[in-house]
């Protein structure tokens, strides 16, 4: 008996007039997810369908796990419309059933010559006739059977599962998330994602008080973020010379503020070279001395740009969850200096002024060495394929 | 040249060896530097680890590389009594196990530790009622093969296991080393597994020790982190290439490798019965890589020298036994000392042809005759 994978598109079909343009990057999306898996994907404008091998069944919804875009997805049977074949194979779903059931009939096909509703009867008989051990419950049924009549086919199943929900990557521009290898920002940018953003990572490195294993840190962050995208553009920032002046030039409790103002003014000239619309980062309100509202505000004010803060109203132990169930914790709480806990202040300013810190800036050419930065970043892809030891293990 | 001594060693995977002599020279750097060529080897180290881990459906950091099985051993059963001194000093353990096993466990006796050890059926399996009674809250420690070296006997170890969690002060040991890549494998229910990469086809000089994040282990060989904080010294990065990628290469294809070996097996037996003077010492709880005989009057030793002038080799006991006496496993199972005195080993693998089994059931019949008076 044929199997197919029925994709359900949910918060899609609000969209009117760009329609047809979620759709067909959902499709694209996941052609590319099971490029490795010999699969046939078909769509129509409610729906799409992958014809599978039984034996794939497993990894394919593993991945379908990881699109976002996807409201419910269900493992059907596909039959020829006809009402013995449908009848057979409604009992073939049932098998393993134990307990009440009731049936659900969708026609859209309305040339199909039962009402839905005395379909439904009609088919709850026949299989409570073949299968006496079973009872009918419509309220409160432990399975329920879906027939969904179409034109040349009927699908049948028993089981709905949710998939992601949010937009499908690639149907909103571009943005540049701040990754640092903490747990707070991969979370952010699994949300940015949730809601179709495209996505590129921003690593502020301060070699040689990081080391390197920080930097793989946040490359394997990335890959863990590309279960949820194609790719991901990794911008490596050498962000060094300005911590070191900062650090020697300002007051040491102003340290982490300024360092936070420098980080969005180069967000910013990263976000015009690299066609990006606005800056994702994992702030938290109160989290930190440079997350309370007022650190913020002082700190956001250098740049006109959009800030988005997945995060910002999410509980530590709420972000973990999340963390955890996208892969990332485990990776996130290797103890590996960064940029933001070196050259920490014992008390950072809480309530920092917007006069002080340009009083701070004053003290050296910070746009000077911006343009330097600027012009040393380093780029590089990151996919969510294995390290390259394949030939090797 | 027919080789039948598989579970003693494994010849190795060209493909094994490929992964180790690259890595060698591709991988210069010590996992444990902080540069850049330190940085290189650890990401290799690890993914080396994880895919093991994966294997073998455990967390990344359960895996701890050893220089062996008798290392593993070692490791497991000093290290647990050393890291809980105070939980009892009853261990408990069987007839059937490996020198490394046994001989550590002798060692402990003079410690002043308990050794006790668990009857056995008929079928070589442990007797699971008498191990019921055995077990008390002054047992520290459970140690049982999964398969016997000499005779294949595979213990039901996610049964004691499920029965040893009753005893969350006991810890469950297991010797792995003639079961990994063999039969599929179950760790659910053992706090500590050990193998060696040699008999699956991978190189000597490397094996694991598994051990469950719940448990904590005292090092036998202290220093510096290295792979694990169980095991100094520098990581022996193309040792573990070379075993990870052994498991995966054995773990490939593994439902056809094992009936092809079933197949053999059987096809050996029923030869073997039809030749008068020889008992079958391997029953219906043997694996099939491993099928155990005597020969009725004629020493195991002359058996091995007669066999290796027909380029046959096979094994009398395990490699490892110390003395030349008679099967220790074939003694505790009750056997008469014309048995236990006169066995011999044949293992075979997935590289074994049914000419081989052929050439070595009419060498074997050749042989008996000759050598019988």
């Amino acid at each position: 008996m044929d199997r197919v994978i029925l994709i359900k598109y949910g918060e899609l079909t609000t969209k009117k007039g760009n329609r047809k343009f979620f759709i067909n990057t959902l499709y694209q999306n996941i052609q590319k997810k099971l490029k490795n898996m010999p699969v046939k994907i078909s769509r129509d404008i409610s729906r799409m369908y992958i014809h599978f091998e039984d034996s794939d069944l497993d990894s394919i919804l593993a991945s379908i796990n990881q699109i976002f875009g996807i409201h419910t997805y269900q493992v059907a049977y596909q039959v020829e419309t006809d009402i013995s074949k449908i009848q057979n194979t409604c009992l073939l779903a049932l098998d393993g059933v134990t307990g009440s059931f009731k049936v659900e009939t969708k026609r859209s096909e309305k040339s199909f010559p039962i009402p839905s509703t005395e379909f439904s009867r009609q088919l709850g008989g026949f299989l409570l006739k073949n299968r006496s051990d079973l009872t009918v419950d419509v309220h409160h049924p432990d399975t329920t059977l879906c027939v969904e009549i179409l034109k040349d086919y009927t699908y049948v199943y028993s089981k709905v599962y949710y998939g992601l929900g949010g937009y499908p990557v690639g149907t909103q521009p571009r943005a540049l998330l701040m990754l640092s290898g903490g747990i707070d920002s991969p979370v952010a940018g699994y949300l940015a994602l949730k809601r179709g953003v495209r996505l590129d990572a921003v690593y502020f490195e301060a070699l040689p008080h990081t080391s390197l294993e920080a930097r793989n840190k946040v490359i394997s962050l990335s890959k863990k973020l590309c279960q949820y995208t194609d790719h991901i553009r990794l911008h490596i920032v050498p962000f060094t010379k300005i911590q070191e002046e900062i650090y020697k030039k300002c007051d040491k409790d102003y340290g982490i503020t300024i360092m936070r103002r420098m980080m969005y003014r180069i967000m910013e000239r990263l976000a015009k070279k690299y066609k990006a619309l606005a800056i994702v980062n994992g702030e938290s309100i109160g989290q930190v001395a440079s997350q309370t509202l007022t650190s913020m505000q002082v700190i956001n004010s250098v740049t006109n740009m959009p800030v988005i803060r997945p995060v910002a109203c999410l509980d530590k132990l709420e972000i973990i969850d999340i963390a955890k169930k996208i892969d990332t914790y485990e990776i996130s709480i290797l103890p590996f200096e960064d940029c933001c806990t070196i050259f920490v202040p014992k008390h950072p300013v809480i309530h920092p002024q917007l006069q002080e810190c340009l009083k701070n800036e004053a003290n050296f050419d910070y746009e000077k060495l911006i343009d330097e930065i600027v012009d040393q970043v380093t780029t590089i892809t990151v996919t969510s394929e294995e390290d390259t030891f394949d030939s090797l293990l | 040249m027919v080789y039948l001594d598989y579970s003693a060693t494994t010849p190795v995977n060209e493909e094994v060896l490929d992964s180790f002599s690259k890595t060698c020279l591709s991988f210069l750097g010590n996992a444990n530097s902080l540069h850049k060529l330190g940085v290189e080897s650890k990401q290799l180290m690890d993914a080396s680890t994880r895919q093991i881990a994966q294997l073998l459906h455990v967390k990344e950091s359960e895996v701890i590389f050893t220089s062996g099985a008798s290392e593993a051993n070692n490791m497991a059963l000093q290290g647990i009594v050393r890291q809980y001194p105070n939980r009892g000093k009853h261990i408990i353990t069987t007839k059937l196990e490996h020198s490394s096993v046994l001989e550590c466990l002798a060692y402990l006796e003079k410690q002043g530790y308990i050794i006790d050890y668990v009857p056995l059926l008929d079928t070589g399996l442990i007797d699971f009622e008498a191990l019921k009674k055995m077990v008390t809250k002054e047992t520290v420690l459970v140690s049982i093969c999964h398969v016997n070296s000499e005779l294949g006997i595979c213990q039901d170890i996610d049964k004691i296991g499920q029965f040893l969690t009753n005893f969350p002060t006991t810890i469950f040991h297991v010797d792995g080393t003639q079961a990994v890549g063999k039969i599929p494998v179950c760790l659910d229910h053992v706090d500590l597994y050990s193998f060696s990469a040699h008999k699956f086809f991978g190189l000597k000089g490397i094996g694991c020790l598994i051990k469950k994040d719940n448990i904590e282990l005292e090092p036998l060989i202290f220093g510096g982190k290295s792979q694990s904080n169980y095991r100094s010294g520098t990581p022996a990065l193309p040792l573990m290439v070379s075993c990870s990628k052994a498991l995966r290469l054995i773990l490939s294809d593994f439902e056809k490798k094992y009936q092809h070996v079933e197949k053999l097996s059987h096809l050996l037996k029923q030869k073997l019965e039809n030749i008068d003077g020889i008992v079958i010492n391997s029953g219906e709880k043997a694996i099939p890589h491993i099928v155990n005989i005597s020969v009725l009057g004629i020493k195991p030793e002359t058996m091995l020298h007669a066999l290796e002038e027909k380029e046959i080799y096979i094994s009398t006991k395990t490699a490892c036994s110390k003395d030349s006496g008679e099967s220790l496993p074939l003694v505790a199972l009750g056997k008469t000392s014309e048995i236990s005195g006169h066995s011999i080993r044949i293992s075979i693998s997935y590289l074994t042809t049914e000419e081989e089994i052929d050439y070595l059931v009419n060498t074997l019949k050749e042989c008996i005759q000759k050598l019988k008076f």
